[in-house]
């Protein structure tokens, strides 16, 4: 089978409508991402042994089942339990949800990184808990989180393929169906590959430079 | 409701295929890991190049765009694969991916005067990996690969879509026959825990094992 320029340029738009839905998709995620794993590593050193107990367990449970499971859960179980979500929302809450277990040990290894004197001192300046953390903590904690979060950040834009499968139409789901339609197979999954390694790659670069800026903070 | 014991087979018979392709895929993504990270160590530059073409291309797009690629775009080149085999390969080269860097990164975290004694005492480049290099660099790689076979074994979920009947695939033909979600869902999440669970506890007595004597020299 031949390679058709003209077909491939043809598909282009809806691919690139597909492409919308992904980056949508990635940025929404990641956000849920983002609160949802600190909501964890901040839970998981709960001073309540329950507390903490409770919430290791959860997220090394979602850790270690498959992210597609967890999207059919969200979306075939949660209506019948009387909660309905638009498929999107679901897939954004599923991955956002699955990569918060990820965030959480980044956020755990950077809170975990800030010397004990940094605690003693806010102790002894009588700072509370809310001050300690928003004012002490996080500032020296998070920049060099920021590479690793990057990382994840970039693995979850792959992973968007999987959001097809309960029938978000991103890129690949809009290019499987141009190809169920066309029966041509060849220009939409490459180009879904291309585009992905495109991005992948500009990421990469990005990636780089974000570990030059934040990585290693001189002490 | 009443043949739920029927269905419970249905999806234990998928457990044994996730099982067959985590073990597969597992193998298949060593080899390739060791073959591709020492070929990104390689002398001659086109081996390098190849190597890192490899490496960036998979790590760079996800396993189902790789999985689709495979099934439906080769069988048009005239390479017709199995269901099976078509995710026994996406799984071990993209996996096999991420591990070449894992293999990379342990050699070349052997101190360096470890390579300079080989070549102080005349060992070819063969005997210095092979006796040398490798057997320090291995228990450096061990807990990694422990989370790439994670992984991979949550990637198997994706084969689902390419119709092997994997567990995920048996759970939704329960659901599609019963119209009960929760069960087969919660059953394979259960299953799979226990699999990765399983995998990480075996993982770490393989690493109690490889370092076991180590102690001393490190």
């Amino acid at each position: 089978m031949e390679w058709d320029w003209d077909f491939a340029w043809s598909i282009m738009p809806t691919l690139l409508a597909g492409f919308r839905i992904t980056l949508i998709a990635t940025v929404l995620g990641a956000m849920v991402a983002a609160v949802l794993g600190l909501v964890f590593a901040i839970l998981r050193r709960s001073a309540n042994r329950a507390v903490a107990r409770t919430t290791g367990f959860v997220v090394e449970f979602i850790r270690g089942t498959p992210l597609l499971v967890q999207l059919y859960f969200i979306f075939y179980v949660l209506p019948d339990l009387g909660l309905r979500l638009p498929a999107l929302t679901a897939g954004v809450i599923g991955m956002g949800l699955h990569y918060a277990t990820y965030a959480a040990e980044v956020y755990r290894g950077g809170i975990e990184a800030v010397p004990r004197g940094q605690w003693e001192a806010a102790k002894a300046t009588n700072l509370t808990a809310r001050q300690t953390w928003l004012h002490v903590v996080l500032p020296q904690a998070v920049p060099p989180m920021i590479p690793a979060m990057a990382n994840y950040l970039l693995a979850m834009f792959k992973e968007t393929p999987l959001l097809s499968a309960i029938t978000v139409l991103e890129l690949m789901n809009q290019a499987k169906s141009v190809a169920n339609s066309s029966y041509r197979y060849v220009e939409p999954m490459t180009l879904v590959g291309v585009m992905f390694l495109i991005v992948s790659l500009i990421s990469v670069v990005a990636l780089r430079w974000l570990e030059r800026r934040y990585g290693r903070i001189s002490r | 409701m009443g043949d739920w014991a029927g269905y419970l087979t249905l999806i234990l018979m998928g457990a044994w295929v996730t099982v067959k392709l985590t073990l597969m895929g597992s193998a298949l993504a060593l080899v390739v890991a060791f073959v591709a990270g020492l070929g990104r160590l390689s002398r001659q530059g086109w081996v390098r190049g190849l190597a890192t073409a490899y490496i960036e291309f998979f790590r760079g797009t996800s396993i189902f765009v790789q999985l689709f690629w495979i099934y439906f775009v080769l069988p048009m080149t005239g390479v017709a694969l199995t269901p099976m085999q078509a995710g026994v390969m996406a799984l071990g080269l993209n996996v096999g991916a991420y591990g070449a860097e894992v293999v990379r990164g342990a050699v070349l975290a052997v101190p360096r005067d470890q390579h300079e004694a080989c070549i102080a005492v005349n060992l070819t480049r063969f005997q210095r990996m092979r006796h040398i290099i490798l057997p320090q660099a291995l228990p450096l790689m061990l807990p990694t690969f422990g989370n790439n076979a994670i992984e991979l074994l949550k990637a198997t979920s994706v084969v689902s879509l390419i119709s092997l009947s994997d567990m995920t695939f048996q759970a939704q033909v329960v659901r599609s026959q019963t119209g009960n979600t929760l069960m087969p869902f919660v059953t394979i999440l259960l299953l799979y825990f226990a699999m990765s669970s399983a995998l990480s506890f075996g993982m770490r007595r393989l690493e109690r094992r490889v370092t076991r004597g180590l102690d001393g020299v490190r």
